[in-house]
């Protein structure tokens, strides 16, 4: 099984205008991935469907995960007048990175399986934002076992696959209006809490309390 | 023959009929509650906190460390630290809890509760009949429910009781070999300074004579 | 367009105004003795044949992905004996495998061991429910079933003994397993292996050659071996239309690659053939079984670079996978460097098996339904998680 590397260099030579980078994995498991851009998602993962020598069939998993924006301290240099000397300052700047969603393939070779023990060919593709550019190409016309996978990302993530036979929310009920694996999502205060020795809850239920003897004292 | 494989079949579920009034393989059902089985050793239902010798309060091995606390994956466990200290079974006197609560119907019985407990004071129980009618409190277990004796814990899982004492008490020795020598050599040092003072005013006095 | 804007847009579900008013819409389940757990079918029937069917399910969804990212990942273990509740210690080595590829762990060859012992042994009382609960649907009212529940009562003590829970063990950890096993425990397992094969030939007696299952299950949810391979379907599913992949010979992880073991296959990819392929792995495992208890090692059973308490593996990624009794079981964990994991996915086989139904269940009687459904063996822990 060729690497990452390797994969990129075919990826190349046979779509050139695909737009593909590699994205390093510092772990000890090595599994390197590559950043497909959506405009040319759907033909790099047909030409890695289709290609003799790689015949990558199988898709095996297909997640979503959320990077939410960070705040970004830099320091910049900018011209000021300071004492009436134009000089050349340092200034801290804050400014928001916007987060992005990513959508994350896992794919093998059933066809080469038993050639050689291989780890898996990662994809990935990233929206633009989290708001509200939030497409990405389906890729289940190319991967039919992408079908469920694409409607639970887009069900607890939110990210909109264009070109999906079905797209609608697969384990949440249909007017459930947030989605849950965003980090921040908070959960619903309405439950029917019973009392418990958890913290939050606990002290949650003292206040409202206090707050209604408050209210009717 | 059309239906042999039936036939076959109802061969084997016959000789499973005839075969449970004469053997106990083939008997399996346990008539409970009037039967029983016996349980076995190492099985693991909701934990309890574990006293040594007779006194709930005097013997309790947990110091309130709060590690089972952080570690339990539904958060079940509550505990208030005690803002005075008793003696523990080495002699030290450590905090106590002054109030330990187990959730038992949030509790899942993992048991991770036991792994990352350094002091061998949160053990697994093997009682299962816990359903009670009082909806909000009978299934909070506070201290006193949940502590139980170093002999309740030698019953329910022997072998396990003989090493974690066995632990125990070998730690015990080690303090207590270093307490001794921490005392000896206080006692050595304490000697030492004794004679050396009286040594000194003899020649102070000479010239004055 | 963003998501808020999509989602008022609701596709109907069953489009069948087209094709005259004479079908039948029905939902079948949640509340279904024969659909494994609350699971919904959403049928659309002309006469008996289906034309539609559409799956729906998240009635048991626990959001299992969030709580481990709020938890540490240790406590995530006892969270993954809950997805695939009857094989929870396929579920346990799963995870193990999965932190000990991304934080670069070693385990000892007696846990090794002793993981495809208990991990065997899973197969086999998974793939007899299996069967007994297709016949149950069958309507051989649960004698079958009786038989496999005999057996696994022996296997689940077993268990109880090791980890001190039927069911819910709880016994892996990262590099290695939780305790070491208790006195007299190999023993036990020999001689239930002994008896295993003597079940499984009641069980092939009882069922095998029977006309009722022969004609009920053969050619019936034919599934062709493209389709197959394109839509992920993995484990039993698979093999049965012929195609051989089974992951413990593909990725040979742990020390599969010391034990000689055939994979069966199937020719048709109807249900007699996964109720086939079934019995014929169980034999298989009992063949690894045996190979395994002759030289168990002694030695560790953790890694002692392992840490129970304040794990913090450096931050990358990881992707690991075994052959779960019901197909490719996947985790794939992103690490922060924080003690919790920042994104941690389950690859549930159950749910991507699903993804055929309906094509496997177009043209079919809706007794077949029941069936087809009940030869996917899905769990519904997995499937919503």
């Amino acid at each position: 099984m060729k690497t990452a590397e390797e994969i990129l260099g075919i990826i190349k030579s046979a779509l050139p205008d695909a737009r593909v980078e590699l994205v390093q994995n510092p772990s000890p498991s090595a599994q390197h991935s590559l950043l497909l851009s959506p405009a040319s998602a759907v033909a790099v993962a047909s030409f890695l469907r289709d290609d003799r020598e790689l015949a990558l069939d199988y898709c095996s998993n297909a997640t979503g995960v959320d990077w939410p924006g960070k705040e970004v301290t830099e320091k910049v240099k900018v011209t000021r007048l300071v004492e009436g000397v134009e000089t050349v300052v340092e200034e801290t700047v804050k400014r928001v990175a916007p987060g992005y969603l990513e959508a994350v393939y896992h794919l093998y070779s059933m066809k080469h399986a038993h050639r050689e023990i291989a780890g898996p060919v990662v994809l990935r593709m990233r929206t633009a934002n989290r708001t509200d550019q939030v497409q990405l190409p389906s890729l289940t016309p190319v991967w039919r076992s992408a079908e469920f996978q694409e409607r639970e990302i887009f069900d607890l993530f939110g990210i909109v696959f264009t070109g999906h036979p079905d797209l609608r929310r697969i384990l949440m009920w249909d007017e459930f209006e947030d989605h849950p694996m965003r980090r921040d999502y908070v959960d619903p205060d309405d439950y029917e809490y019973e009392p418990t020795p958890h913290d939050e809850v606990l002290k949650r239920a003292e206040t409202s309390k206090s707050a209604q003897a408050g209210a009717t004292a | 023959m059309l239906g042999e494989g039936i036939l076959k079949g109802l061969g084997e579920t016959a000789k499973n009929f005839a075969g449970s009034f004469v053997s106990k393989e083939r008997l399996t059902t346990v008539q409970y509650p009037e039967e029983r089985v016996a349980p076995i050793e190492n099985t693991r239902d909701f934990p309890f906190l574990v006293y040594d010798g007779d006194d709930k309060m005097a013997g309790l091995r947990c110091v309130a460390c709060q590690i089972c606390e952080k570690e339990c994956p539904p958060k079940c466990i509550y505990i208030v630290k005690s803002t005075d200290k008793k003696p523990d079974y080495v002699g030290k006197p450590q905090i106590y809890p002054a109030r330990f609560d187990i959730d038992i119907s949030v509790c899942m019985s993992c048991q991770i509760c036991v792994e990352v407990c350094p002091f061998e004071a949160i053990k697994m129980d093997t009682e299962f009949e816990l359903s009670t009618t009082d909806r909000f409190g009978g299934l909070l277990f506070d201290r006193d429910h949940l502590s139980k004796s170093n002999e309740h814990y030698h019953k329910i899982h022997p072998t396990e009781a003989s090493e974690v004492d066995a632990r125990l008490a070998e730690e015990k020795a080690k303090a207590e070999a270093k307490a001794k020598a921490a005392a000896e050599a206080a006692a050595a040092k304490a000697a030492a300074a004794a004679t050396a003072p009286t040594a000194k005013p003899v020649p102070a006095k000479e010239p004055g004579a | 367009m963003s998501a808020a804007a999509f989602k008022t847009y609701r596709p109907p579900v069953m489009d069948v105004s087209e094709e005259g008013d004479e079908l039948l819409e029905v939902a079948m389940g949640p509340h279904h003795p024969s659909t494994h757990g609350v699971f919904r079918m959403d049928v659309a029937l002309d006469g008996e044949r289906v034309v539609k069917l559409k799956p729906v399910f998240g009635y048991l969804h626990r959001n299992h992905e969030k709580i481990a990212e709020k938890a540490s990942y240790l406590a995530a273990m006892p969270y993954t004996d809950r997805l695939d509740y009857f094989c929870s210690l396929t579920n346990n080595w799963a995870y193990a495998l999965a932190v000990e590829k991304l934080a670069g762990l070693e385990v000892p060859e007696r846990a090794e061991y002793i993981r495809v012992i208990t991990a065997e042994l899973t197969r086999i009382q998974n793939h007899a429910s299996a069967i007994g609960f297709l016949m149950q649907e069958m309507g051989a009212s649960g004698t079958p079933l009786m038989y496999a529940f005999r057996e696994r009562e022996k296997i689940l003590d077993l268990f109880e003994e090791l980890t001190g829970s039927r069911m819910m063990c709880n016994y892996m950890r990262f590099g290695g397993c939780r305790v070491e096993l208790p006195g007299g425990w190999l023993d036990k397992v020999k001689v239930i292996v002994a008896g295993l094969p003597q079940f499984i030939d009641e069980t092939e007696k009882l069922l095998t050659g029977n006309e009722i299952l022969m004609a009920r299950s053969q050619g019936v949810g034919i599934l062709k071996p493209d389709l197959a391979v394109n839509a992920g379907v993995t484990g039993v599913m698979l093999r049965c239309t012929g195609v051989n992949y089974d992951i413990r010979k593909v990725d040979r992880y742990g020390i599969y690659d010391r034990f000689k073991f055939r994979v069966p296959l199937g020719d048709h990819g109807d249900i007699y053939d996964r109720y086939m392929l079934r019995v014929l792995e169980m034999r298989e495992s009992i063949e690894i079984l045996k190979q395994a208890l002759k030289d168990v090692p002694g030695g560790p059973i953790m890694d002692p670079k392992s840490k129970i308490r304040g794990f913090r593996p450096k931050p990358g990624e990881a992707y690991g996978r075994i052959e779960a009794p019901k197909g490719e079981l996947g985790f794939y964990l992103i690490s922060d460097g924080s003690g919790n994991p920042y994104r941690y996915r389950v690859r549930p086989p159950s749910l991507i098996n699903l993804t055929i139904l309906e094509d496997m269940c177009l043209g079919q009687n809706v007794a077949d339904v029941v069936l087809i459904f009940g030869s996917v063996d899905i769990v519904l822990g997995e499937v919503d998680r």
